[in-house]
């Protein structure tokens, strides 16, 4: 049955030392609050997973928390570079990292192989580009019935996947509104998931039979964490904040700068400021 | 008669005449989301926009900063997962034009965005392909914006992340992807498009009073000229004024910060709003 637990509990529990996380959220529902409890948890060796990196997994790696990164677009969107991926792809700092590089598609249909319980997912992908040459994931199989050659990437099966929902309800079911992105698969393709919510409701208020709800016994654990999306955003709740967005250009471009600012609303934050 | 106007502005107004009202378009964020959003609001007011965060037929009235701001799943006519926006919709067949910048374009129109320099050791690490590989060879033709530098506009990209014509001629067909390709590049100098045989992009028209000589100066490899050469027709007074009011719409709603304390009360989903 899915435990109701504190964030602190949470990733202490279930985000060990080396393991494979995947946060999820595409642009929307992204779950700052839980990346920052990893941060402050002082988690080393994760391997992380996640299509769009974005300012969560900037500031992860920033910190130390990852030895590897698997993704797909590593940006700040509409904005420019994250500046600390890039620190430590081009410098090693503070760490090396090692990179697994994809495309959307491959990854996105990698979560729903995942999900599947499928052991790889096969796409019409990467036709003449160089990510091929550098991602010994990437390879290709024959379709049995045309002969047609296909891209193949295994499929993903994270050790635990975090995400951020609308509501869920006492029992534990969670609602998701709005751009879903893979947050139904990444949950069905990880061994164990965590989900924060903005609130526990006792009427989930689905709006329609097609809603996208998560059963609760496919979730581990149930965090309650308004506003847990932010500077992202929460679709019905609060918008995204892009003046952030354009802010952390200049407060992530410098080493010190950056360290600071993470001592400042992270570290010595022991509740999210935001919550 | 028009208005004093700059290169930037001509390059999104000459990139949004392309486009069509029965057009099924997949939007990158930043020119292509500009010059796609300004054929909505001028000639093509039904052309569908999607969007990789899965949202079809978005009609944003703000121009989003990131691929899933809340302004398009609030307008969109549906939104669907990115597994499902990748297989289904684009894997599908089912997009006219895929419109993609990058950092780096070569003469047959290959896209780098992933890394300068060698891909172990870069010089810079940029953002990656994203949905590109696949939106370069899936949709039935792609258009590419971006501004022209020497820089930019390279004899051969370091990395191909999306596959234009590879080394030219068949090269396309040699690894059996069925589509057009990029069929127009639309710079903030000029109109390029692919020689029918060799494939080598060659510049089709002139942007008013720029010159050969500008348009060599900021181009890698000898470029070609089309005879006869046409002049692109200058902004009217209606694309300028479109533009300009979309652009300050943007940039108010972008600069307002989004106020924490407004929390789970607050169903302002729009950040312009509340400046």
């Amino acid at each position: 049955m899915t435990e109701f637990l504190s964030l602190h509990d949470a990733i202490a529990a279930y985000v060990p030392d080396g393991s494979t996380v995947a946060l999820e959220g595409f642009t929307h529902l992204i779950p700052f609050a839980a990346g920052h409890e990893i941060v402050r948890q002082r988690k080393r060796d994760l391997t992380l997973v996640r299509m769009t990196p974005d300012l969560i997994y900037d500031q992860l790696i920033g910190m130390g928390c990852a030895r590897k990164l698997v993704f797909s677009w590593g940006g700040n969107p509409g904005v420019g570079s994250l500046h600390r991926l890039r620190d430590a792809v081009e410098h090693a700092w503070p760490r090396a990292l090692e990179i697994e590089e994809h495309s959307h598609a491959a990854m996105a249909t990698a979560y729903a192989a995942g999900a599947a319980g499928l052991p790889c997912a096969v796409l019409r992908g990467y036709a003449g580009s160089d990510l091929v040459a550098h991602n010994t994931n990437i390879r290709s199989v024959e379709c049995p019935f045309t002969g047609e050659r296909l891209a193949a990437v295994p499929a993903i099966r994270p050790d635990v996947a975090i995400v951020h929902a609308q509501r869920a309800d006492r029992a534990g079911n969670v609602l998701i509104e709005g751009i879903t992105g893979v947050q139904k698969e990444v949950v069905l393709a990880a061994r164990s998931a965590i989900v924060t919510v903005e609130e526990i409701v006792a009427d989930l208020r689905a709006p329609s039979p097609n809603s996208t709800i998560l059963p609760n016994w496919t979730i581990t654990a149930v965090v309650e964490a308004p506003g847990g999306a932010r500077p992202s955003y929460a679709h019905g709740y609060y918008a995204r904040d892009n003046a952030f967005y354009i802010a952390w250009d200049s407060i992530s471009r410098d080493r010190d700068e950056f360290t600071r600012w993470m001592h400042e609303h992270v570290l010595e934050s022991s509740v999210e400021a935001v919550a | 008669m028009s208005a004093a106007y700059t290169s930037a502005e001509m390059m999104a107004i000459a990139a949004a005449r392309l486009l069509r009202n029965d057009d099924v378009c997949f939007v990158g964020i930043g020119a292509p989301s500009l010059a796609c959003n300004l054929a909505r609001l001028t000639h093509a007011p039904d052309i569908t926009l999607i969007y990789e965060s899965g949202t079809v037929g978005a009609r944003p009235d703000v121009l989003p900063l990131s691929i899933g701001d809340p302004e398009l799943c609030e307008t969109a006519r549906t939104t669907v997962s990115v597994p499902e926006m990748f297989a289904y919709w684009l894997q599908g067949g089912r997009i006219s034009v895929g419109f993609l910048g990058g950092a780096q374009l070569d003469r047959f129109a290959n896209i780098n965005s992933s890394v300068i320099g060698p891909y172990d050791q870069p010089r810079v690490r940029l953002p990656g392909g994203g949905g590109a590989p696949e939106i370069a060879a899936l949709c039935r033709q792609t258009y590419v914006v971006m501004a022209q530098t020497k820089r930019s506009f390279v004899k051969r990209v370091d990395f191909i992340t999306s596959f234009g014509f590879g080394e030219g001629g068949d090269h396309r067909s040699r690894l059996g992807i069925k589509t057009a390709g990029p069929t127009l590049v639309i710079t903030d100098l000029c109109v390029m498009r692919p020689d029918p045989t060799t494939k080598e992009l060659v510049v089709t028209a002139l942007h008013p009073g720029v010159t050969r000589e500008q348009v060599a100066a900021n181009t890698g490899w000898p470029v070609r000229f089309a005879d006869p050469l046409d002049e692109t027709q200058p902004p009217s007074a209606d694309e300028l004024s479109t533009l300009r009011d979309l652009q300050r719409r943007t940039a108010e709603a972008h600069s307002a910060r989004v106020i924490p304390s407004e929390r789970s009360e607050s169903r302002d989903l729009h950040p312009g709003s509340a400046a």
